[in-house]
């Protein structure tokens, strides 16, 4: 499989002069299976291009899984040009709620006076599901999804194919007042989801200094990445869910900080950016 | 690759951070009627810190801690709050005396409620105790 990025933006879309390394379109990622299916992982503004680039090979089925209902990670699916093609079919995937159906907490956007299209006048065919966590197949993958700890009903999704693995917990707060380092693995959130990945794509919202501010705003900072992904064993890191007011030059520092004080490198934690290219295959992991 | 083993769910998760955080005794049984974990303050009336027993099986738990009724006769798990929220999945307040290992009776008024998720599945059970400093401990009756 290859996941694509195409916005790791977090909470606001950030363009502009300061944000062009990084970009500043708000979380989307595509997974191509290898069976030709498509995965799309959040329709935050990213998903904006990258519907733009399916138009002249729009699969005739699209598989959306969306994490939660926030605004940066709900945004751009008016704008995804698939929605508008009648001959395809979109399955959408979100987190199960006591009150409302997920179609019509989607149509809570996609309705005026929020939005001029109503969800249910779209062209395409579209199904709801609430996200499992059993296993569910997808062409040549699994996919299962779990509750994660942040502000609202949310959850991650693990993908497997092939022997390959990679978690997406974009919108996540671990550590909410506990010590992540103290804790045992089965009462870490997101833990067994994100247990031995090849690549986890993980919330990175702010710098440690950052966060005694923002306790229980639903993210986390770079040490409860740091501490998440060594609990989980996972292999690779992608710090994701860019702060909107942290520049291309902020995000780096923060980096190299992280990579000292975890004496690490840029092989095994980096920094999520659009056209970011994560390729999966018998043979190991690639990132460009 | 499998599932690491005995993930817990969001809600115990969300739970025990709440009752780590809190100076009121608290336990948690998960959907099993395992006793997940209890709090620091919970510790005095069990008597030993959770680091020391760990998880406890549901038929275990008479060892740990002895309950009866304010008259003093035994009270079977069942008919505790922990066990109505458990077994009948709704909240359930009693004022009864726990004896742990410590042999003190201590008279508490205990409330548990079931932890319902998004699909109505059930998580397990949240048992917060109150200790009642001014009531005097009856004794138990024999068997």
């Amino acid at each position: 499989m290859q996941a694509r990025v195409w916005g790791c933006r977090g909470s606001l879309a950030a363009p502009g002069a300061d944000t062009v390394r990084y970009g500043g379109n708000t979380s989307c990622i595509a997974v191509r299976l290898e069976s030709g299916d498509v995965v799309v992982l959040d329709a935050g503004t990213g998903i904006r291009p990258l519907g733009a680039a399916m138009v002249d090979d729009t699969p005739a089925e699209i598989h959306l899984l969306l994490t939660h209902l926030h605004m940066d990670h709900l945004q751009g699916l008016g704008f995804f040009r698939p929605l508008f093609d009648p001959d395809v079919h979109v399955h959408l995937w979100g987190p199960a709620s006591p009150v409302q159906p997920l179609a019509e907490r989607i149509a809570i956007y996609l309705s005026p006076p929020l939005f001029p299209v109503r969800l249910a006048d779209v062209p395409a065919t579209l199904t709801f599901h609430n996200a499992s966590d059993e296993p569910v197949t997808i062409g040549s993958a699994t996919v299962r999804a779990a509750n994660v700890a942040h502000q609202g009903p949310t959850v991650g999704y693990r993908i497997e194919e092939g022997g390959r693995s990679l978690a997406y917990l974009p919108d996540h707060e671990p550590s909410l007042g506990v010590d992540l380092a103290d804790q045992p693995p089965s009462w870490i959130s997101g833990h067994d989801l994100a247990h031995g990945v090849d690549v986890l794509f993980h919330d990175a919202q702010y710098g440690d200094h950052e966060y005694p501010n923002h306790v229980g705003w639903g993210h986390s900072a770079l040490e409860h990445v740091m501490r998440f992904a060594d609990k989980a064993e996972v292999e690779r890191v992608v710090l994701f869910h860019h702060d909107p007011y942290h520049t291309d030059d902020e995000l780096e520092a923060l980096l190299v900080d992280t990579h000292r004080r975890w004496n690490t490198d840029h092989d095994h934690v980096c920094l999520a950016h659009e056209d970011m290219t994560v390729t999966f295959d018998a043979s190991g992991v690639q990132i460009t | 690759m499998e599932a690491a083993a005995g993930q817990k769910s969001l809600p115990l998760i969300l739970a025990r951070e709440l009752a780590s955080n809190l100076a009121t005794p608290m336990f948690l049984m998960d959907d099993a009627g395992t006793l997940v974990f209890y709090n620091d303050a919970a510790e005095l009336l069990i008597g030993r810190p959770f680091a020391e027993l760990g998880e406890i099986a549901s038929e275990e738990f008479g060892q740990v801690l002895e309950l009866s009724d304010a008259d003093g006769n035994r009270l079977l798990r069942r008919n505790s709050p922990a066990g109505i929220a458990f077994f009948e999945h709704r909240p359930a307040h009693l004022r009864l005396c726990a004896t742990g290992y410590d042999g003190v009776r201590r008279v508490v008024e205990a409330t548990a409620y079931p932890l319902f998720g998004a699909e109505g599945e059930m998580h397990g059970v949240v048992n917060v105790f109150w200790q009642v400093d001014d009531a005097k401990a009856p004794e138990v009756e024999p068997d």
